[in-house]
């Protein structure tokens, strides 16, 4: 079958078939997902068989109930809702990107900038995936669509979330989806089709995280979140997590040779982070500060937390991993070592990576319940199900990042191209 | 084998692996998915039932509670009354602590049986404090035991109830007789509600209730002790379905000492007035600024 795209015959009029165009290069994208070398198919079949035991596991929970999680009414929150609140942080640290190159006309991450924008958008749909995977009835999920269901809006914060989190999901489909769309056509995108949306982004990155800190700092009956802190620090581990994990895939990038670019991006996004770790170490010690030196009500989950209480520790080794890792990753990336070697940077990236994740996650959501509102210390680990399908959303999230970034580079730089699009001069259209 | 056929045998073993995998792995997810109920699925929210359509929901609560559980149960929704405003007060110096309340609960309202589910919590607490971290609802000897008082603690039916402001899609709300109730056909299992409120009040269905047919209550509300559906958050309701009709709650009748005292509050002559208007009562947490329906007091 002759293949619309690849034939050398006269190019078609483009003001004549926009949507045919639209629809060739939707095609064109889908066929560059399915095709690579082993090594993509050998990645992609190991996240998928990860994918379908966190569907199985998943499909259990829906069919047994959620008795199959470690979850019970004194901690009714557990790795679902902690992995969450990580992917939401990991969404929002992408902005981090974005600043430079569009408030700042860094060009140097202007050329990987697209990069940060799928990124955005994988991690959105881990944050997603995570909600569902937590609801006692995805089947009634209509229930909280704006207008459709009944939205209880603008009382409850999670309704405010619902608005957040998929806003911020939409506007970065629009601003990939319509540079590649031009890149593939071969014609400059137009400012006012796309830099508008940038800059709503970098406001509303800023408001995904806030929102989820609200949705835990307004409880009043859980002293351990309802601090004014918790915003600030959800948006300083925000920009550790996201700068970390982009500059890891920065280097698999370029590693893989799919696009080239200068040392500049890593050297910014490497200075975000020696600011933001240093923060967030700050307003850690500040919290522990308040809740100790004060004691009574305020310091019972803090206590529990760091030096376990009433016999029960299953925190401590979680909490205290986290700090070992952020002070490493702190104390790393300010050694004059790590700015010439690649792998102490890295080394460094991975301390803040997984030390956030640990602190943002079990670190911040369990001690919430624990102890309860009528101080009984019920404790908490997570069942291998819950486990299952954690580790299945995160790959479901790899496999559109993989699928996002080889579609979007293959455009970006020109590989994958409308018949009827001039030739690129100097990598740009 | 020749490269092209042996390279399309490959694809053709990894393909049915592959679908192969698929099927297996979705499997429970598609096995549920047949199992949901399409008429539950669609319908609306309570408030926006017609009579026709809530006596139509209610059958069929009554047929599905029939062929799951065996028994023929009457599931009735039972308004509020005009001018009934409900409160309820609990005499700590009467509380012995014999946890009858939280049983008579467990049986009135259709829990779970393995798990000994019940809306109300008894703590055992030090004399000289009101710091509920010096005590414990894990108490197993005979009581009372010296230099402990108690203090069950159940849903307060707040006026500024946390749990209803944070729930999404309105599935908790008010009723004008002050009752925090929750349809259970509409919550989403969020369990928002769950961590917001500030007294423990609120359950989740980890699983579908288990209870024996020859024990379950056959004399059900809607909005209160019909058997849950899995999944779904419930809570203490003040036995909606005995007090709207003149009847006491299941927890004040069981109890021994006559520490409970339920009323309506826009009644002067009734007893939760005298209560509060001659007892130095107070509320748990009145910091939080949730304002509780629930008062506690001590007569000597």
């Amino acid at each position: 079958m002759a293949d619309p795209v690849d034939t050398v015959a006269p190019p078609a009029p483009p003001s004549l078939a926009p949507g045919l165009t639209y629809l060739r290069f939707l095609s064109a994208a889908l066929r560059r997902s399915f095709s690579g070398s082993w090594r993509f198919y050998a990645w992609m079949t190991v996240l998928t068989a990860i994918a379908l035991v966190g569907l199985n596991g998943w499909g259990h929970q829906l069919q047994q109930g959620m008795q199959v999680t470690r979850m019970s009414d004194h901690v009714s929150w557990g790795l679902y809702i902690a992995n969450f609140t990580f992917g939401v942080g990991l969404a929002a640290g992408a902005v981090m990107m974005v600043i430079p190159a569009y408030l700042y006309d860094d060009h140097d991450m202007h050329d990987v900038v697209i990069i940060g924008e799928l990124l955005a958008i994988a991690a959105i749909a881990v944050c997603i995936g995570f909600i569902v995977a937590d609801m006692g009835r995805p089947d009634r999920m209509w229930h909280i669509l704006p207008g459709i269901g009944r939205f209880h809006w603008p009382v409850s914060m999670l309704t405010w979330d619902v608005l957040a989190l998929n806003g911020y999901l939409l506007i970065n489909l629009h601003i990939a989806g319509y540079l590649m769309y031009q890149r593939y056509r071969g014609k400059a995108p137009r400012k006012r089709w796309y830099l508008p949306f940038v800059f709503l982004s970098i406001g509303w990155a800023i408001s995904i995280h806030t929102v989820t800190a609200f949705l835990y700092q307004g409880l009043g009956g859980r002293p351990f979140w309802n601090s004014a802190l918790l915003a600030p620090r959800f948006l300083a581990t925000a920009f550790i997590s996201g700068p970390a994990f982009v500059i890891v895939l920065l280097h698999v990038v370029r590693w893989s040779g799919r696009l080239t670019f200068g040392d500049g991006p890593i050297r910014t996004l490497t200075s975000i982070m020696r600011v933001t770790v240093l923060l967030n170490l700050f307003m850690l010690m500040s919290e522990l500060f308040t809740a100790l030196y004060t004691g009574g009500a305020h310091a019972a989950a803090v206590k529990y937390l760091f030096f376990g209480s009433h016999g029960k520790h299953a925190l401590v080794p979680y909490i205290w991993t986290a700090v070992t890792l952020n002070v490493t990753s702190a104390v790393l990336l300010f050694l004059p070592r790590t700015r010439v070697d690649r792998r102490w940077l890295l080394a460094a990236c991975a301390c803040a990576f997984v030390g956030v994740y640990i602190e943002k996650g079990m670190g911040l959501i369990i001690p919430g319940f624990v102890p309860s509102t009528l101080h009984e210390v019920v404790e908490y680990t997570p069942s291998i199900t819950e486990w299952k399908v954690t580790a299945g959303v995160w790959a479901l999230g790899l496999l559109i990042l993989t699928v996002a970034l080889k579609v979007g580079l293959a455009m970006w730089t020109g590989k994958v191209r409308a018949a009827d699009a001039p030739p690129m001069v100097d990598g740009a259209p | 084998m020749s490269g092209p056929t042996r390279r399309v045998a490959l694809k053709v073993v990894g393909a049915t692996l592959g679908a192969g995998a698929f099927a297996y792995a979705g499997r429970p997810v598609a096995q549920w998915a047949a199992s949901v109920d399409i008429d539950d699925l669609l319908r609306r929210h309570y408030k926006e039932l017609t009579a026709d359509e809530l006596a139509q929901i209610l059958r069929r609560i009554e047929d599905e509670t029939q062929k799951k559980y065996g028994v023929e149960v009457r599931v009735e929704d039972i308004p509020a009354q005009d001018g009934v405003s409900f409160g309820y007060a609990l005499n700590l110096s009467l509380c012995i602590g014999c946890r009858k309340c939280a049983e008579a609960c467990h049986h009135e309202n259709n829990h779970d049986r393995p798990t000994n589910n019940s809306y109300i919590r008894v703590l055992e607490m030090q004399q000289g404090s009101f710091d509920m971290e010096h005590g414990t609802v894990d108490y197993d000897h005979a009581v009372p035991a010296p230099g402990k008082y108690y203090m069950p603690v159940q849903c307060h039916q707040c006026d500024n109830a946390p749990c209803v402001k944070v729930c999404p899609v309105e599935a908790t709300w008010k009723e004008k007789d002050g009752i925090v109730v929750v349809d259970y056909s509409w919550c989403i299992g969020c369990r928002y509600c769950e961590a917001a409120c500030p007294y423990h009040a609120r359950r989740f269905n980890w699983r579908a209730p288990e209870i024996p047919a020859d024990e379950i209550n056959p004399d059900q509300g809607y909005l209160s002790n019909r058997i849950r559906p899995q999944g779904v958050v419930e809570k203490c309701t003040f036995c909606l379905h005995r007090t709207r009709k003149g009847l006491l709650p299941a927890c004040l009748e069981a109890c021994p000492t006559g520490a409970r005292v339920f009323g309506n509050l826009l009644d002067p002559a009734s007893s939760i007035r005298y209560v509060l208007e001659h007892k130095r009562v107070y509320v748990l947490k009145e910091e939080l600024g949730t304002r509780p329906r629930f008062f506690y007091f001590f007569d000597k």
